[in-house]
């Protein structure tokens, strides 16, 4: 028996586990805005919620500053 | 306060302009009346002071500097309302717009105006920087939303509002959430079904080129088996899940009885099935799967695309929407509040000021002003009103404040009649055949019969293939090219429309365009500018200037657009100013008692007229103008005409029109004479102009003139929308009425009647592109038809030539000039 008969069904099985997620990101909306995303890129992870702008402030200090966003 | 200078507007404009003084805030030039001296941070309006303002003390100066970063960002000035918002706290506001979150945060859909370019994004995602309430903000760049998600324990949404408002983006609530998410949801049905086609087909190609490659090299019988029952259990698959909206889209036609490009598909689709399972199961001759997968992705690919691209259209214009005013100053014991427009009762007192739409039918109840009907009657003169006189909702309010005690309010009201006429006769009309559809029907026919001949012929020659051969031929004349070109097209005009100010909601408005019909022009706000302006003057030229530092104490619309035709050069001041609502003005200037008003006013103050006046007054009214008459020391010395001037290229658009064929004719609401002196200037047929016509004349014009051919309905206002909704093709032009954005099916977001001319040209491009696309599409056909009626057809030859034939009808798409490109600025 040849090593195809094995191998064949595994590869289909990778095949359906990208499109079940695909079929996920889907659903939770991920293709419904594809424009913003290609702008919001532009502003680095900066501290949205600190008053004042502080040059010292490290990536790290302000990501954890930020509230995490409540999802739905 | 950051401790860098920032001066972002002129650095990042001053490669175009050194010499003039840059907006501090937007980059424009700063009008050489605002330049102060030595001003270290000049603004050009009072809008983009207040936003800079804000901007700094929440310290998010970074936006400036994004938005050198950003490379086609047009400058905007900011535009602040200073609005209270309170509506947006009302119970009934929640109940409509806000949903409720699991973890007791609530959040809403917001339609921002100025959205304009990345840094926006940027800044309007910080909003919690501005509102601590906000936990979360997110834009929807295309669609210019905003979602906001906040903590209804922290703070009121108002509050939110009022922050975005002081930024430069006010806020609207965006309508028809409900609509937009089952709208999303399809779109997510139609991805995933894509999706799965896509990998189906990749994987049967896979298995396809082994069985290719056995096919000359040879192939153990054993992997040849494997493979086709793999094949089989895909294409099975394909046809089962994505491919199912082909055999419902059939059957659906086949119930109806009406010809669908479905149909034939579904045909080819089944007998490659059949033929290929059968095949399958025997160990003998040719299966498809490979050809069938692949032509259920593409197809799906080109519905999709198509659906995008109306979809942006659709969406561009619901928004607008959600620019019309969704709010009322209701008069509460406590003072004026704003409260949603669904709040208000009949019974209640409201308040209208100078331009605003007035919310509601009711009666005055305190209050003078003169009010512009031509969005709801089409009349183009402004109505005086006083206490007790009736108004109706959707009319606008031009020169002061009154209150109105409801009477009907929503659907009760006339405007609400209307819409619902609207959307009877939305139901009642009859859908567009796309002309692929159409064909379809013969296309049907044709493959039919070409399997018979080929039935009957091969079972005379060798009846163990007459099966085999008939099934094959249904397969490779199947339509697919065809069902992929006409989405293309269409994908491709309505795209390029779109950057032409042109929104269309469907691709088969253009194609109905194409056939030559009937155009209905509305007058008011149409071909004409919708607006009083001076169009004649007839007498003393010297006294203008008087007349204007006279007129410049009135809002009333003639006197503002006295105001506007003469300059006040010599700064004339006026003294004892008085009006006379419905009748005129009077006052002295220099010292002359100047009487400035109707012929009647000027009769009733017993002031002489010469002769000429007479003359002149009488002219006046021939040509569907109204007179003013202005009186110096008792004494007529000037007769001003006024109307609504027509847009600038109505003439020469009418002509173009009447050139391509059509007929052109006029439907207002307007009265007769004013209507026919239009006509008479645009050269129109007295018998194709219509005046004094109701909404219900205007539909069943419409209707009648229906069932002679296609009819172009081009409208503003809520009393054309029911015509515009019956119309094969309904035109909205820009600033038109809610009811009629809604109702139409091409919307015109660049004035003048010139995009109606390109748009019926692009109708006729889009159509013979189509033709084009089929002539292609079946001479492949026809060839593949060949081969398999001779049974010299294998499948390496068939799925050659499946995607070769798209791929040619595709780029015939790309490639057909439907609308011209936008020309260089």
């Amino acid at each position: 028996m040849s090593v195809i008969f094995v191998v064949l069904p595994l590869a289909l099985l990778l095949a359906a586990a990208a499109v079940i997620a695909f079929i996920w990101a889907t659903r939770r909306g991920q293709f419904d805005d594809l424009d913003t995303a290609g702008l919001r890129m532009l502003h680095d992870d900066e501290d949205a919620r600190s008053r004042r702008r502080e040059p010292g402030t490290t990536p790290s200090d302000s990501r954890r500053a930020q509230r995490r966003p409540a999802d739905s | 306060m950051a401790a860098e200078p920032v001066q972002p507007g002129l650095s990042s404009a001053a490669g175009h302009s050194t010499a003039a003084v840059l907006c501090t805030h937007c980059g424009l030039p700063v009008p050489a009346g605002l330049v102060a001296a030595g001003e270290v941070e000049p603004f050009c309006c009072q809008g983009c002071r207040t936003v800079y303002g804000v901007i700094r003390n929440c310290g998010l100066e970074r936006y400036y500097r994004l938005r050198e970063s950003v490379p086609d960002a047009a400058p905007q000035p900011a535009r602040t309302t200073g609005r209270r918002y309170d509506e947006f706290d009302d119970p009934v506001f929640e109940q409509m717009h806000v949903r409720e979150m699991p973890d007791g945060c609530r959040c809403v859909e917001l339609f921002v105006e100025g959205m304009h370019c990345g840094a926006c994004v940027w800044l309007l995602e910080r909003l919690p920087v501005l509102a601590p309430q906000v936990i979360e903000a997110r834009v929807d760049f295309r669609r210019s939303l905003l979602r906001v998600t906040w903590d209804p324990h922290a703070g009121p949404l108002s509050e939110v509002a009022r922050a975005l408002d002081s930024l430069g983006y006010p806020p609207h609530p965006a309508r028809d959430a409900a609509a937009r998410d089952w709208r999303r949801r399809e779109d997510h049905r139609l991805l995933i079904r894509i999706g799965v086609a896509g990998a189906l087909a990749g994987n049967v190609m896979m298995f396809a080129f082994c069985l290719y490659g056995g096919m000359f090299t040879g192939i153990e019988a054993a992997f040849e088996a494997y493979f086709r029952w793999m094949s089989m259990l895909l294409g099975l698959l394909s046809l089962a899940w994505p491919g199912s909206v082909f055999f419902r889209g059939a059957w659906a036609a086949i119930r109806t009885g009406a010809s669908h490009l479905d149909l034939p598909i579904a045909i080819g689709l089944a007998a490659g099935g059949v033929a290929g399972v059968v095949n399958t199961a025997l160990g003998r001759g040719e299966i498809y799967f490979d050809s069938l997968t692949m032509l259920v992705f593409l197809l799906l690919v080109g519905r999709w695309v198509q659906r995008q691209q109306q979809r942006r259209a659709s969406d561009a214009v619901e928004l607008l929407y959600s620019l019309t005013p969704s709010f009322a100053r209701r008069v509460d014991a406590d003072g004026v509040r704003d409260v949603p427009l669904e709040a208000v009762r009949p019974g209640d007192l409201v308040e209208a000021r100078a331009g605003d739409t007035i919310p509601v039918d009711g009666e005055i109840e305190s209050g003078q002003s003169s009010i512009d009907q031509s969005l709801l009657t089409g009349e183009s003169t402004p109505r005086e009103v006083c206490e007790g006189d009736a108004v109706s909702a959707g009319t606008v309010n031009l020169a002061a404040a009154v209150r109105i005690r409801a009477r009907a309010t929503g659907e009760r009201s006339r405007v609400g009649q209307l819409m619902q006429m609207v959307e009877r006769s939305a139901r009642n009309t009859a859908p567009i055949v796309r002309t692929a559809d159409r064909i379809a029907r013969h296309f049907t026919a044709a493959m039919l019969a070409l399997a018979a001949v080929t039935l009957l012929g091969w079972l005379r020659l060798d009846a163990s293939r007459a099966v085999d051969q008939a099934m094959t031929l249904l397969l490779v004349t199947c339509p697919c090219a065809l069902g992929l070109a006409t989405p293309m097209i269409v994908t491709v005009a309505i795209g390029r429309a779109a950057r032409r100010g042109i929104l269309i909601k469907g691709g088969e408005m253009l194609e109905a365009l194409s056939r030559r019909g009937t155009i209905l022009l509305d007058k008011t706000g149409t071909v004409t500018q919708g607006r009083t302006t001076l169009l004649d003057w007839h007498g003393d030229e010297s006294i203008k200037p008087l007349v204007a530092a006279i007129e410049r104490h009135s809002a009333h619309p003639i006197a503002r657009a006295l105001v506007a035709a003469f300059p006040n050069v010599r700064g004339e001041e006026a003294t004892c100013v008085t009006q006379f609502p419905g009748g005129g003005i009077e006052g002295r200037v220099d010292g002359r008692r100047i009487e400035i008003g109707s012929t009647q006013f000027i009769a009733e103050r017993g002031a002489r007229w010469p002769a000429w006046v007479a003359d002149a007054v009488q002219r006046c009214a021939a040509e569907g103008r109204t007179p003013v008459l202005v009186a110096e020391e008792g004494e007529v010395r000037a007769v001003a005409a006024f109307g609504d001037p027509l847009r600038e290229d109505a003439r020469s658009a009418v002509a173009e029109l009447r050139r391509l064929g059509w007929c052109v004719g006029l439907l207002s609401g307007d009265h007769r004479d004013v209507v026919a002196s239009v006509a008479r200037s645009l050269e129109i047929d007295p018998h194709d102009a219509c005046g004094d016509a109701a909404p219900e004349q205007k539909l069943a014009t419409v209707e009648r003139r229906r069932r002679e051919g296609p009819v172009v309905m081009v409208g503003d206002g809520v009393n054309d929308a029911a015509a515009l909704a019956a119309a094969t093709v309904g035109i909205a032009v820009n600033g038109g009425a809610e009811a009629s954005l809604s109702a139409a099916h091409v919307y015109l977001s660049r004035p003048g009647l010139a995009p109606i001319v390109e748009l019926i040209r692009a109708g006729r491009r889009t159509l013979s592109a189509i033709r084009r696309s089929f002539a292609v599409s079946i001479a492949y056909n026809a060839i593949a038809a060949g081969l398999a009626m001779t049974g010299v057809i294998n499948p390496l030859i068939a799925a050659i030539l499946m995607p070769l034939s798209s791929f040619t009808v595709v780029s015939l798409a790309l490639a057909a000039r439907t609308f011209e490109e936008p020309p260089c600025p």
